[in-house]
């Protein structure tokens, strides 16, 4: 159904799940001042990172992209103060998910991104990326693929 | 989720140019043809600028003649226009939560220049996707809270004064709850202040008499906020105050006016922990003071050096450096240096500066200085000047950059630490508040230039040197600003509220109370439906971040605008390139 991972134009395709007020305006920032990023990284932005449910990570991975990448709230989230260990619980639940499933954990990756932490997500991407295409490409669809 | 959706969807895409900003990397026609083959898109367009009333107009005119239920802009960051292209919506009879944004300027064409097809690939990506969320959003509706007319303003500065005296002028109920015991802030312990020499503590004294014989001002001193709840226009906010007893109050909104701390050197730093080593709040209290200026030993100082730049603009040489300018300092020297000449005549001054930053008519002040004898020279970072002291008293030992680096030996009776502004420490009200900070530690607006006093806490504004260094203007300027929001929120009598809370689907819905837990908000509640026990959201109390769904195991739980349905559409909208 989807086209292998790995075999992307651009190399592994990345969903990086971002949030309104916190991280989107860190990854804006990385754009704005030209930082360079894959352009296979592609944001879906929600109101907080502990909202992100395991099941779309494993939809997410097991439909084609290579790799999933949290940029959470950490201590800067608005809504809850807890916000990280939240969001940990989000990506311990989503690698159980997808070990049962004969996905690789490795392709979910996690960290906190301030409103002004362009640089930082940059690198993230840069580093999620070239880690990415050293993974055995058929790993993360399992049987879904 | 509704059924009533007549299908199939027809949904409207516009796609900006922004000038060149988006064109010039990502091809834009080509993004248009991309998405105008889906089957739910009747119109897709390109346009020169989204936001320009003629885009505007041109979209209104689509929605009503192509009938049109769900729209798409790709432009900008939503952080721009959001809330533009919503009234756009309004206007033209759509409902505005049935709009969405594509961010395809700062996470594409400016983040990928020189790359045009992977960047056209991308852009189509993210259209795509904005439209797989068009289709699956609802029609959704503003929730309307009314406002209290009541404020409460943290920290009795010049700032916090300033903004406590306007909102009272328009009839808002104020109370000032100020930590510590005198009111003032660090103007109320200044002498002459630049610009004009007006007295800090003068003008602080009649801000002070003004908001006591206010009527509707009630100041606290020793006094805390300790817990904060509610929402904007609604917040209960707990005082702790002076005799420990706690104060609770019904407040609209909350101006933080919390201030700065002078940076403190660290022992070693320029000379810092030598004797007659002061930084420049410690030598303008000798100023002020006014009864000469004497060494640690009692002797008469005959020549002051002023060190600039102690504690801003760091770089890696320290472990946490503070990069920011801190905006006073330089002014606060100069004029420091021109009261200095005053009370000093005959006192030798050197002003050892990194850059000049007497921005704007605070340039007068360093010519002023010049005049007055002060002795400028200018030191180069990499090679910062070194203080050392012996039997014979300080020197500071500098490479002047406009003499090429020549180094010169400064003996010198007293040396000033020109010290910058640091955030206040602040733990307890950053634990009430949850305002999240910025990277130099400062509290951070929503937007630097378009939304200076707002912070992502709706109803929480924030004003003076709590949000960065500021001068006296500066600070007093962005305290009515944030007068300017409060007022316009509360006098309004009414907010309307972002209709993205969580929703419970009541069928699959087995009542754990797990969600009840996860909610530190406090705004699911649990009842009875058909004889079944399931939990609901209270919308008013909601803040719709989602983090009840984690533990529900029968996934019930979605955030109304962020759906299963539309993520899940989302991601697969993202990938359909690969799949082609
Ligand atoms: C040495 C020096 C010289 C200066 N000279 C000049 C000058 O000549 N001209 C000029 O324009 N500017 C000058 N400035 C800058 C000026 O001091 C500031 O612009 C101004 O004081 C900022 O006012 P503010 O109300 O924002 O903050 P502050 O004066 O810091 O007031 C903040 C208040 O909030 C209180 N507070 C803190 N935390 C809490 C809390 N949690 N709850 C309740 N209350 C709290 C504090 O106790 C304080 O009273 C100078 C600064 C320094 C350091």
């Amino acid at each position: 159904m989807s086209a292998p991972p790995g075999v992307h134009a651009s190399g592994p395709r990345i969903l990086v799940f971002s949030t309104n007020n916190i991280s989107d305006p860190g990854i804006d920032l990385a754009g704005s001042a030209h930082m360079h990023y894959p352009a296979s990284v592609v944001v879906i932005s929600l109101p907080c990172s502990s909202g992100v449910k395991p099941s779309w990570i494993v939809h997410a991975l097991e439909r084609g992209f290579d790799g999933v990448f949290i940029a959470a709230d950490g201590g800067d989230c608005a809504y809850l103060s807890d916000c990280t260990d939240r969001t940990g619980k989000v990506v311990q639940e989503a690698q159980r998910l997808l070990t049962e499933r004969g996905g690789d954990p490795r392709r979910l990756k996690m960290a906190a991104v301030c409103s002004v932490c362009a640089e930082s997500f940059a690198s993230h991407m840069e580093k999620f990326h070239a880690a990415l295409a050293k993974l055995e490409p058929a790993s993360a669809g399992g049987s879904h693929g | 989720m509704s059924d009533d959706t007549p299908t199939p969807r027809r949904i409207g895409v516009f796609i900006c140019h922004c000038g060149g900003n988006i064109s010039d990397y990502v091809d834009v026609e080509q993004v248009r043809q991309a998405v105008a083959g889906e089957a739910e898109v009747v119109t897709a367009k390109t346009t020169m600028f989204a936001c320009s009333d003629a885009a505007q107009q041109e979209m209104t005119e689509a929605i009503t003649q192509d009938n049109l239920d769900g729209i798409v802009v790709a432009s900008c960051s939503p952080k721009l226009h959001l809330f533009t292209f919503r009234a756009m919506a309004d206007r033209a009879g759509l409902n505005p939560y049935r709009y969405v944004q594509a961010n395809i300027r700062e996470q594409c064409s400016w983040a990928h220049r020189g790359e045009m097809p992977a960047a056209t690939a991308k852009a189509t990506a993210i259209v795509r996707a904005a439209v797989a969320r068009a289709e699956a959003s609802e029609p959704l509706a503003t929730m309307r809270i009314e406002t209290q007319p009541r404020a409460l303003v943290l920290g009795a500065g010049v700032a916090g004064l300033r903004a406590a005296l306007a909102l009272a002028d328009m009839g808002l109920t104020v109370t000032i709850a100020e930590r510590a015991q005198r009111p003032g802030g660090w103007a109320a312990t200044f002498g002459r202040t630049f610009a004009r020499d007006r007295s800090g503590a003068e003008m602080v004294e009649e801000l002070l008499r003004r908001v006591h014989e206010h009527e509707h001002i009630t100041l606290f001193t020793g006094a805390e906020l300790i817990e904060k709840s509610g929402s904007v226009g609604d917040f209960t906010a707990v005082l702790r105050v002076a005799n420990g007893d706690t104060v609770t109050l019904n407040v609209g909104a909350i101006v933080v006016a919390t201030g700065f701390q002078d940076y403190q050197p660290t022992v070693g730093e320029f000379g810092w922990g030598l004797p007659d080593v002061v930084t420049l709040p410690q030598y303008k209290r000798m100023l002020d003071a006014g009864q000469g200026l004497h060494r640690a030993d009692g002797r008469p100082v005959k020549t002051v050096t002023f060190l600039y730049c102690v504690g801003s603009r760091q770089g890696e040489e320290v472990e946490r450096p503070n990069r920011y300018c801190s905006r006073y300092c330089c002014t606060a020297a100069c004029h420091a240096g021109i009261v200095s000449a005053e009370q000093a005549p005959g006192l030798h001054q050197v002003h050892l500066f990194r850059d000049m930053r007497t921005y704007g008519k605070y340039e007068l002040l360093y010519e002023e200085a010049q005049r007055a004898g002060a002795v400028f020279l200018r030191w180069d970072p990499e090679e910062p000047p070194v203080v050392a002291s012996d039997a014979g008293g300080l020197t500071v030992r500098v490479k002047d950059r406009l003499l090429g680096g020549e180094e010169l030996e400064i003996p010198t009776d007293l040396l000033v630490l020109v010290t910058g502004m640091v955030p206040r420490e602040n733990a307890t009200l950053l634990n009430a508040l949850k305002l999240p900070l910025g990277g130099d530690g400062f509290f951070n607006e929503i937007h630097p230039k378009l939304r200076p006093v707002e912070t992502v806490a709706n109803g929480v504004f924030i004003a003076g040197t709590a949000q960065g260094p500021k001068t006296i203007a500066e600070s007093v300027a962005s305290s009515l600003a944030a007068v300017s929001k409060t007022a316009a929120l509360l006098l309004k009598g009414y907010v309307d509220l972002e209709p993205f809370v969580a929703e419970v689907d009541e069928e699959r819905c087995t009542w754990c109370g797990k969600c009840l837990d996860a909610c530190p908000y406090k705004a699911i509640e649990k009842v009875a439906v058909a004889g079944k026990e399931v939990a609901r959201i209270i919308p008013a109390l909601c803040k719709g971040c989602g983090g009840c769904a984690l533990p529900c195991a029968e996934n019930a739980i979605d955030v109304k605008g962020y759906t299963d349905e539309q993520v899940l559409g989302m991601i697969d909208a993202l990938l359909e390139e690969a799949a082609e």
